[in-house]
């Protein structure tokens, strides 16, 4: 195809994704890198039903106008909300290696600052779920396979029934099941014989209920891939292979792994970068005592009585330099893959 | 006494045929859309208001619990999406804060005869918003299961502390107290509630330096960790309904909840054989030996946008003043606690009522307040699950709150 043609015919594609993906990138990372105008403060009388008349500082609002009107975009702040104690928190950061007293209070300080403590349970969801949910979606994809043709219909449904369901809805369903009242919770009760065990108090066991959900809901979407890729493992390659005698195990093991592995690349690619973006669970389970994530934090600037888009910028810039920072290894696995066959 | 509670005790009976089925509102032509929250007395208010609609005069309502993220986009566009936002002591600052509302004083001269004096919220000597119903958390509590322990009626948090070490040494309950102290806008309320009854200051006077750390702030931190020493170990994840319910369940001797939710706890729906009768409604307690209610008061009130035309903001202040008439309160005594004139407090009021009484303070309104609620609500969190001591947690909520006023420009 000559290029002009190849051009002209991807044009369409490349302008709704500069629209709609590469603008928007470009809008958060600017906003990332201001922050408001400094508040002109002014002392008034405010009278309230309650408590009568009280002086009270407001913003000057006529002031506030006029600096909006000459740079809209706020006060330029470089790299600052970059390195605050809400994000990389470098001084903070600074502080602690200057002086602490051994390993274990460097890690217990670093953990107490935000950012730090939102990528530490981002990241272990990204790695346990991930690699679990794949392993359990290829287990129910071999089961599945193995099915005779009237009940695999129905099974596949049911497989699929965690991934047509909501996050949101999905983790508050489980939510209510681990409550010391709901099944899940009162039988753990029972096989434990402690009345007083609950899921949702300790952090180790909110991490293990959130990770738990997070296989749940992740395990439908490598089950339909595996077992889509099952469908054109070639049959006789497996037939030679059982006349060799080989085992079943012995034919998964090194004839449908090894069919499967770039289809396993793919999924590993997605999977982390949904997991890396983890939200719906910590809000469904309530668990933001005990566990945040990097969009937690975003969400949680943005939802309060006072907005900070800077701060929510910086945030999401950062989530994205961590997906790309995740997803090398396997691009670049991929791309020496795609070169090796060109040759 | 204050002007409030002059009302609050009066009495007067107006019986101007309740129900309004036909509303003349007196409204000539123009575009009422309201923004409001989502509970049942703002429900009740639009629909009052509703019935200002005619051939020449419109009039919608959304009612959303995302109303506090819709209202500044939507007074900012130029007509704005809304005539008239529904707002309370927080609520309003943001609005304030970007200019979008506009000063009512001409509206009150004109349409505003059955308004009081103290519903109008002023600020810088003109009247910004109209408060029509007031709101504070108080004292729900057991009767039978303190006079089974044989305690009076609790006025402090330290007799809570010492009723609830009682109610389950005598075993009668093994959680006997519950709070609504969720991470998030739920907890740092609490901490608010509870620095409030000290009587100290959030911030250093006219400016946005924080000044909680100190004796206050660290008393207060003790009185919520003891607290949570006779709660179900679950405590960090109950909201207001969450311990609403267990309440109902009849789990809880006593607990300090919202004024607004004690129409719905007499109601009783839901409710465990024997709770709400034996129920009261007190004032909230004072904190270490002070004399302060040691919770905030809210009002909620109507503004109107700024951006948009005359004729409509004069349909609005009207729709809305018939929203919250007189006739409508009269008919609708127990679903809030209203400021407006005729009303009788009824059994769900009387915590609000006392509260008010006692000399509560309101919710601060400066405009970096929201600022440290957010701090608060997720610094907090890991002082409450037991991770770090308390002057850990003043300093993390001072460095997170600096860190979010220099973004926000206060500091």
């Amino acid at each position: 195809m000559p290029h002009k043609t190849f051009f002209a015919f991807i044009l369409p594609s490349l302008i709704a994704m500069a629209l709609f993906i590469a603008l928007p990138i470009v809008s958060v990372v600017v906003q990332s890198f201001h922050v408001e105008h400094g508040r002109i403060l002014v002392e008034v009388e405010s009278c309230q039903p309650f408590g009568g008349c009280t002086k009270e500082t407001r913003v000057d609002t006529a002031a506030m106008a006029e600096l909006k009107a000459e740079q809209p975009m706020g006060q330029f702040n470089g790299f600052g909300t970059y390195l605050n104690r809400g994000h990389l928190a470098v001084n903070e950061i600074g502080a602690i290696l200057a002086n602490n007293t051994g390993f274990g209070d460097i890690v217990t300080r670093i953990y107490n600052l935000p950012f730090y403590k939102a990528l530490s349970f981002t990241l272990v969801f990204c790695f346990v779920v991930t690699p679990l949910a794949m392993a359990l979606g290829f287990a129910i994809a071999l089961a599945v396979n193995t099915l005779p043709k009237v009940t695999k219909g129905p099974v596949i449904f049911f497989s699929l029934l965690p991934m047509i369901i909501t996050p949101l809805i999905g983790s508050l369903i489980l939510y209510w099941m681990i409550q010391p009242n709901g099944i899940i919770g009162a039988t753990l009760r029972h096989v434990f014989n402690d009345p007083t065990l609950s899921l949702r108090q300790s952090p180790a066991l909110t991490w293990f209920s959130l990770l738990f959900y997070g296989v749940w809901t992740n395990a439908p979407f490598s089950f339909v891939v595996f077992y889509a890729g099952l469908q054109t493992v070639p049959a006789d390659t497996l037939e030679s292979a059982m006349i060799d005698g080989a085992s079943r195990w012995e034919r998964i093991r090194y004839i449908v792994i090894p069919h499967l592995a770039p289809l396993a690349t793919f999924v590993a690619l997605v999977q982390l970068m949904d997991n890396f973006r983890v939200f719906e669970p910590i809000v469904g389970f309530s668990a933001e005592a005990n566990a945040t994530s990097l969009s937690w934090m975003i969400f949680n600037d943005l939802a309060g009585d006072a907005q900070l888009f800077g701060s929510a910028g910086a945030t999401s810039v950062l989530t994205i330099i961590g997906v790309v920072i995740l997803l090398t290894p396997v691009l670049i696995r991929t791309w020496r893959e795609f070169n090796h066959k060109v040759v | 006494m204050k002007p409030f509670f002059m009302l609050a005790v009066s009495t007067v009976a107006l019986a101007l045929g309740a129900g309004a089925a036909y509303a003349e509102c007196g409204i000539e032509a123009g575009s009422v859309r309201i923004l409001s929250n989502d509970f049942e007395a703002l429900r009740l208010v639009n629909k009052t208001a509703e019935e200002c609609a005619s051939d020449s005069v419109t009039v919608t309502a959304n009612a959303t619990a995302e109303h506090k993220n819709l209202q500044v986009p939507a007074l900012s566009i130029n007509p704005a999406e809304y005539t008239v936002a529904v707002v309370a002591n927080n609520s309003i600052v943001p609005l304030m804060n970007d200019d979008l509302i506009r000063p009512l004083d001409d509206l009150v001269a004109e349409y505003g005869a059955s308004l009081q004096p103290n519903q109008l919220i002023k600020i810088d000597g003109k009247t910004m918003a109209v408060a029509f119903m007031g709101n504070a958390q108080h004292l729900f509590y057991r009767k039978d299961i303190l006079d089974k322990a044989g305690i009076a009626e609790p006025k402090s948090y330290e007799d809570i502390l010492a009723a609830a070490e009682k109610i389950k040494a005598d075993g009668l309950m093994e959680y006997p107290l519950a709070a609504s102290d969720k991470p998030g806008w739920d907890l740092a309320a609490e901490f608010v509630n509870a620095y409030l009854g000290t009587g100290g200051e959030f911030f250093a006077p006219g400016s946005a330096e924080l000044a909680i750390d100190n004796e206050n702030g660290m008393k207060v931190l003790e009185t919520m960790k003891a607290l949570t020493a006779y709660m179900d170990p679950d405590y960090l994840t109950f909201d207001a309904n969450g311990i609403q319910a267990e309440y109902k369940a009849g789990k809880v001797a006593m607990m300090v909840q919202w004024g607004s939710l004690a129409g719905d706890m007499l109601k009783g729906e839901g409710a465990a054989e024997g709770v709400v009768e034996n129920t009261v409604m007190a004032g909230a307690p004072t904190i270490g030996g002070g004399t302060v209610p040691a919770v905030a008061l809210w009002w909620d009130g109507f503004t109107i946008a700024k951006n948009i035309s005359d004729e409509d903001a004069a349909a609005s202040f009207q729709a809305m003043v018939h929203g919250i008439s007189p006739e409508m309160v009269a008919a609708n005594p127990t679903v809030a606690t209203w400021l407006v004139e005729g009303y009788e407090p009824g059994p769900n009021a009387v915590g609000v009522i006392a509260t008010a009484n006692a000399g509560a303070r309101a919710y601060p309104m400066q405009p970096y307040m929201g600022l440290l609620h957010t701090a608060l609500s997720s610094e907090l969190a890991e002082y409450m699950a037991g991770k770090e001591d308390a002057t850990q947690a003043l300093a993390d909520v001072k460095a997170a709150y600096d860190t979010a006023a220099k973004e926000g420009g206060y500091l």
